[in-house]
C-alpha cells in the first residue's frame, strides 16, 4: 500500500490555518458540535469496533470512552466563549497609563499521536482541545487498534471540516513520516521510549510537546479502613479498566504484612462476584490487545523470581488472548514484574513493617501518573499528599481523578509532561500572547539617555513602587 | 559535575527547599545580593558589555529586584492549593490542584543581560520550592564569576550551585538528569537543549529571540510621532545596544513617512547617545569580537552597505557600533533573514502599512511586536492575524517588566513562559489531588454490568440527577414511557 503524502496533507492544513478560518469562534463550534454527533450517532460502530480490538465490555466502551468525550465534547462548548476571552490583568506604575491582557491564540497546525488502550478518548478527547482553541489538526490513531483507527478515519472523513481536520493511520512508517512534518504542537500518548524520540523529533523544529505516558501507579493500602469498599475500587480501578491496560490503573499495592490476608480474602470474593468463577469467561472483562502484550505478560509471570508468588488467578488463554486477574504477593524487587510498567492484568502485594514505609518504597522509583492510598488517617493522608509525587493523587478511590474536567491531567518526570482535559486542554493547544497597550502619554524622561544621578534615583523609585521616592526624585528633592 | 548534581539532588530530597520559610530566606537573600553588591554588579556590567549603571540598574538590578520582590510578597498565594469544582456524582469528594517543586532545575543564563537573566529565573524556580544548579554565561566572564562568588554568600550553597564554564561544561552539564531546563538564548542552542532534554523526558523552558518588527502607523499628531520615535529609539539603543532578545529588529513603515521617522530617529539618537562614536557613553559595546565581526559582517553586503543613511561606522578596537539606520536593505540579504542582535536598525517601506501583516506572517514568529498607531482596525487586526510572544502598543521594551503578563516566545521564539506566577508556574508540577470518603457507593461502577447499570451511568453522564432518583426508585421506565405517548 502505498503511504499517503504526509507533507502534501500538511501543507493544505497550513493554508486552511494561514486563512484564519479555523480560528473562528463559528468553526469551532461546529466542529464540536460534529465530534458529538459521531459520538451519539454512531455508539454502536464505535462499541463494535472496540469489541473487536479489545473485546472490551460495551459497559466500559460506553462509560471509558464515548462518555468521556462527549463530556469532553460538551463542557467545550459551554465554556468556550469564556476559554477565548482575553484575561484583563493589572498593569503597574511602571508602565502607566496602560493596559494589559493575556489573549489566547491557536498555536497552528498540530499533530496528535494516540494510543491503542482507549483508542477512540485517547484520540478524540487531544483533538477536542486542539480544535477548541482554534489549530489545525492530524491525528494518527494506533494502529494495534486497527478496526477502532478505520472507524475514527471513516468518521471524521464524514463529518469534520477536511481542509483542517485529518486522520493519518499507519504504523512506525507513517509516524517517522508525520514526525519529520514541522508542527505547532505534538501531543502524544503512549510510552517514555517512544515519548522520547518524539521529543527528540520536535526538538528539531522547537516544536512544544505534551507527552501522556505511564509508569507504574501505586495503591497504599492502610490498615483503619472499609476493606471490602476499597478492593472494590480497587479492583474496577485495575480490572474494570480494560483489564489493566490502563495509563492509570493500579499497577501494585503497597500495605503491611498484617494486612495482607483480610485484603486477598476481600479481593478473592469481589473478584469471583464481579468475573464469576472463571473469570477467562467472562463477558465484563477486555482481553489482552494483541500477540505481543500477551507474550510479554506472560513473561512477567514466568519469571523464575514470582512463579510461586502467584496467590490468586494466573489461569491464560492464548487463543483467545485472555489472563485472569491475578495477585502475586511478595514479589522481590528486582522482579521483571517490579522493574517495568505491567500494563496488564496483574497485580503484585509488596509487603512493608508499617504503612509509612510505603512512601519510601514509591519515591525510590520513577514518579508515576497516578499514585493512591486508602485511609482514614488524615496525618498519613497529608504526609503522602506532601510527599508523594505522581501526576495526580486519589485519597480513598482509583482511577476517577481522570473524569474531572476542574483537575488537570497529565504526568511528571518519567510519567509525562504538559496537561489536559477541560481549561487544561484548551490551554495545552494555546499560545498565551502578551499584550499591553500604552497610550503616547506618560512619558518618563528617566528612561532614555544621557544618564544622570537624577535619572537613577527616579527609575529606582519607580521599579520598587515608592511613590513618595518618586515624587521626590521628580522634583529633584 | 556529578558531584554538584548529587548534592543539590540530596538537598532536594531532604525536602528543605519545599518550605516556605527557605523559600522566603532565599528570595530575601537575593534582595541583600542586590541592594548590597550593587557597585560590583555595575561593574561587571560595564567590563562585560560596556553598560552604563543607569542602564544596569533600569535593566537588570531593578528588574531583579522587583521580580524577587514581588515573589516574596506572593509565594505564600501562589503555593495554597486551588480548589477544583466536582460533580455531584463523585460526591462526597474534593479536589484541589497543589502545586510542587519539580526537583533540580538547571538554569542556563545568555550574556547580553548576565545578571537578570541569571537571576530571574533563579527566583521562579526558588519560588517553586527546587534545588538550582545555575550556569551563567561564560561570554559576559566578569558578571559570571560574580556570580559564582557572590550567591554561594547569600543563599543556600547546597541547594542552589553556580557552575561556570563554556561549551563543554554545557555539555557535560546536558548529560545528567534535570527535572526541569530553562534557556535563555539562541534557537539553535536552544534545539540542542531540547534533544538532550529529551533524552530524559526533562521539560524544558527556551526563551529565545528573533526578528522583532516595530510597525510605525500615520500618526497625523507631531507629539504622538515624537513620542513614538523617542520609544524606538530608547528601546532599540537602549537596552544593550540592541543585543536584546525583544529589542526592535527593523521597523516597517509607510513609504511617504519613511523620511519624517528617519529625520526623528536621527534626532533622538544625536539627544541621547552623542554623535561621536568615541564618546557614546550611554551605550552598550558588543560583547565580544565574534559578535562584533557577526554584525558589522551583516554591514559589509555591498547591497546593504548602500542602504545605510545614517550611522555606520565601527570602532573595531573597542567593539563599538554607532547607531545604525538603513534603508530598504535588499530583504534577502542576512540584515533582514537573521535575527540582527545589534545597533542596526533596517526600516523597510510599504505602500500600505496593512501590508505589514503579511510581511511579518511570511516570517517566523517573532519573540514580540511593536505597533505605534491609533487606528483602532488596524490594532485588532495585528492582534488578531499576528502571532508573536508579545504584543505591544505604542511602546517597546516595557512589556518585560509588565509581571502580570507571560513573557515567553511562541514557534522559533521560544516556548514556555515565566515572570511573576508565571515563573513560578514553570518550575512547579500542577499535582491534581483528589480526596474520597468510603461513604456512598455507586453500585452501577462495578460489574457484571447489566442495563440497569448502563442506564444509571449515561445519566450519571448527563447530570441528569432527577433521572437517577427515578430510576433508583425504579419510575425511570414509567417516567420515560408517559413522556415518550
Amino acid at each position: 500500500m502505498a503511504m499517503v503524502d504526509v507533507e502534501a496533507i500538511v501543507k493544505e492544513l497550513r493554508g486552511t490555518y494561514a486563512s484564519g478560518k479555523t480560528n473562528k469562534y463559528e468553526w469551532r463550534v461546529s466542529q464540536l458540535k460534529a465530534l458529538l454527533k459521531i459520538a451519539e450517532h454512531h455508539e454502536k460502530e464505535i462499541i463494535d469496533a472496540l469489541k473487536s480490538d479489545l473485546s472490551k465490555p460495551e459497559f466500559e466502551a460506553f462509560v471509558h470512552e464515548i462518555s468521556m468525550m462527549k463530556t469532553a465534547c460538551k463542557l467545550a462548548l459551554k465554556e468556550l466563549k469564556r476559554w477565548m476571552k482575553p484575561e484583563k490583568v493589572r498593569t503597574s506604575l511602571t508602565t502607566f497609563p496602560s493596559s494589559a491582557e493575556i489573549v489566547p491564540e491557536p498555536l497552528g497546525v498540530v499533530l496528535v499521536i494516540s494510543a491503542w488502550n482507549y483508542p477512540f478518548l485517547l484520540s478524540l478527547d487531544p483533538v477536542i482541545g486542539a480544535i477548541a482553541a482554534g489549530n489545525a489538526v492530524v491525528l494518527k490513531p494506533s494502529e494495534i487498534a486497527p478496526a477502532t483507527s478505520l472507524v475514527i478515519a471513516k468518521l471524521l472523513g464524514e463529518y469534520m471540516d477536511a481542509t483542517a481536520i485529518r486522520v493519518v493511520e499507519g504504523a512506525v512508517p507513517e509516524t517517522t513520516a508525520l514526525l519529520e512534518q514541522k508542527w505547532d504542537k505534538i501531543f502524544y500518548t503512549g510510552n517514555g521510549k517512544v515519548g522520547r524520540i518524539v521529543m527528540a523529533a520536535a526538538a528539531k523544529n522547537l516544536t512544544p510537546v505534551v507527552l501522556e505516558l505511564g509508569g507504574k501507579s501505586p495503591v497504599v493500602v492502610d490498615s483503619n479502613i472499609n476493606f471490602k469498599v476499597a478492593v472494590r475500587r480497587i479492583i474496577a480501578g485495575k480490572w474494570g479498566c480494560n483489564n489493566g491496560q490502563a495509563c492509570i490503573a493500579p499497577d501494585y499495592i503497597v500495605t503491611t504484612k498484617e494486612n495482607v490476608p483480610k485484603l486477598l480474602d476481600a479481593m478473592k470474593h469481589e473478584l469471583e462476584k464481579f468475573y464469576g468463577k472463571d473469570p477467562l469467561q467472562s463477558g465484563d472483562l477486555s482481553r489482552i490487545v494483541n500477540a505481543n502484550h500477551f507474550h510479554r505478560l506472560s513473561k512477567l509471570l514466568d519469571d523464575n523470581k514470582v512463579v510461586d508468588k502467584v496467590v490468586h488467578g494466573g489461569q491464560r488463554d492464548e487463543n483467545n488472548l485472555k489472563i485472569a486477574p491475578t495477585i502475586l504477593l511478595d514479589v522481590p524487587e528486582d522482579s521483571l514484574i517490579m522493574k517495568e510498567e505491567i500494563f496488564g492484568p496483574l497485580l503484585p502485594i509488596i509487603t512493608v513493617t508499617k504503612v509509612e514505609d510505603a512512601m519510601q518504597f514509591i519515591n525510590a522509583r520513577e514518579k508515576p501518573l497516578a499514585a493512591y492510598l486508602f485511609t482514614s488517617n488524615k496525618k498519613l493522608e497529608k504526609e503522602f499528599v506532601m510527599n508523594i509525587s505522581a501526576g495526580g493523587l486519589l485519597i480513598n478511590d482509583t482511577t476517577l481523578h481522570l473524569a474531572l474536567s476542574s483537575l488537570p491531567f497529565g504526568g511528571v518526570g518519567e510519567s509525562g509532561m504538559g496537561s489536559y482535559h477541560g481549561r487544561f486542554s484548551f490551554e495545552a493547544f494555546s499560545h498565551k500572547k502578551a499584550v499591553l497597550h500604552r497610550s503616547f502619554g506618560g512619558e518618563v524622561g528617566a528612561r532614555y539617555p544621557p544618564y544622570t544621578p537624577g535619572k537613577m534615583r527616579f527609575l529606582k523609585a519607580l521599579l520598587n513602587g515608592n511613590i513618595l521616592g518618586l515624587i521626590r526624585a521628580l522634583f529633584g528633592w | 559535575m556529578n558531584g554538584v548534581e548529587e548534592e543539590v539532588r540530596n538537598t532536594f530530597r531532604s525536602g528543605r527547599t519545599r518550605g516556605v520559610a527557605w523559600r522566603k530566606a532565599q528570595l530575601q537573600g537575593i534582595l541583600n545580593l542586590l541592594a548590597e553588591k550593587e557597585d560590583e554588579i555595575f561593574e561587571a556590567l560595564k567590563q562585560d558589555l560596556g553598560k552604563h549603571p543607569v542602564e544596569s540598574y533600569r535593566d537588570e538590578v531593578g528588574v531583579a529586584k522587583k521580580s524577587a520582590a514581588n515573589a516574596l510578597r506572593c509565594v505564600e498565594k501562589w503555593m495554597a492549593p486551588q480548589k477544583g469544582r466536582i460533580p455531584l456524582v463523585f460526591f462526597p469528594a474534593r479536589g484541589a490542584v497543589v502545586s510542587e517543586p519539580l526537583g533540580v532545575a538547571l538554569i542556563f543564563a545568555s550574556w547580553n543581560f548576565p545578571i537578570s537573566l541569571a537571576l530571574d529565573p533563579v527566583i521562579g524556580a526558588i519560588s517553586a520550592g527546587n534545588a538550582v544548579v545555575l550556569k551563567p554565561s561564560d561570554l559576559a566572564p566578569k558578571c559570571s564569576s560574580f556570580l559564582a562568588n557572590t550567591i554561594p554568600l547569600y543563599l543556600d550553597p547546597e541547594a542552589i550551585k553556580v557552575v561556570e564554564g563554556g561549551k563543554d561544561v554545557a555539555e557535560e552539564l546536558l548529560q545528567l538528569k534535570w527535572d526541569k531546563i530553562f534557556f535563555t538564548g539562541s534557537p539553535q542552542v536552544g534545539r540542542v537543549i531540547m534533544s538532550a532534554a529529551a533524552k530524559h523526558l526533562t521539560p524544558v523552558t527556551l526563551e529565545l529571540g528573533g526578528k522583532c518588527p516595530a510597525i510605525f502607523d500615520n500618526l497625523s499628531n507631531s507629539s504622538d510621532l515624537q513620542v513614538a520615535a523617542k520609544r524606538i529609539v530608547g528601546a532599540k539603543w537602549g537596552p544593550c545596544n540592541g543585543q536584546a532578545c525583544i529589542g526592535i529588529d527593523y521597523v516597517l513603515v509607510e513609504t511617504q513617512l519613511a523620511s519624517v521617522l528617519i529625520e526623528l530617529l536621527q534626532k533622538f539618537i544625536k539627544r541621547f547617545y552623542g554623535e561621536n562614536l568615541k564618546t557614546l557613553e550611554n551605550l552598550s559595546r558588543i560583547v565580544n569580537k565574534h559578535h562584533f565581526d557577526r554584525v558589522y559582517n551583516l554591514l559589509k553586503d555591498p547591497k546593504v552597505a548602500a542602504s545605510v543613511i545614517y550611522g555606520g561606522s565601527v570602532d573595531e578596537e573597542n567593539m563599538l557600533i554607532e547607531p545604525t539606520i538603513l534603508l530598504n536593505p535588499p530583504l534577502d540579504a542576512d540584515i533582514m533573514t537573521e535575527e540582527i542582535f545589534g545597533p542596526l536598525l533596517p526600516i523597510i517601506t510599504m505602500n500600505n502599512i496593512e501590508e505589514s501583516i503579511q510581511f511579518i506572517n511570511s516570517r517566523e514568529k517573532p519573540l514580540a511586536i511593536y505597533a505605534f498607531t491609533k487606528n483602532d482596525s488596524l490594532k485588532e487586526k495585528i492582534l488578531q492575524e499576528t502571532s508573536s510572544g508579545s504584543l505591544t502598543f505604542n511602546d517597546a521594551i516595557v512589556q518585560f517588566i509588565c509581571d502580570t503578563l507571560p513573557f515567553g516566545g511562541v514557534g522559533q521564539s521560544g516556548l514556555g513562559r515565566y515572570h511573576g506566577k508565571f515563573s513560578f508556574d514553570t518550575f512547579s508540577h500542577e499535582k491534581a489531588v483528589l480526596h474520597r470518603s468510603f461513604l456512598i457507593e455507586l453500585e452501577p461502577r462495578y460489574p457484571p454490568w447489566n442495563n440497569f447499570k448502563m442506564e444509571f451511568v449515561r445519566l450519571a453522564y448527563n447530570y441528569d440527577y432527577v433521572g437517577l432518583v427515578l430510576l433508583l426508585l425504579g419510575l425511570r421506565g414509567l417516567f420515560r414511557t408517559n413522556r415518550s405517548q
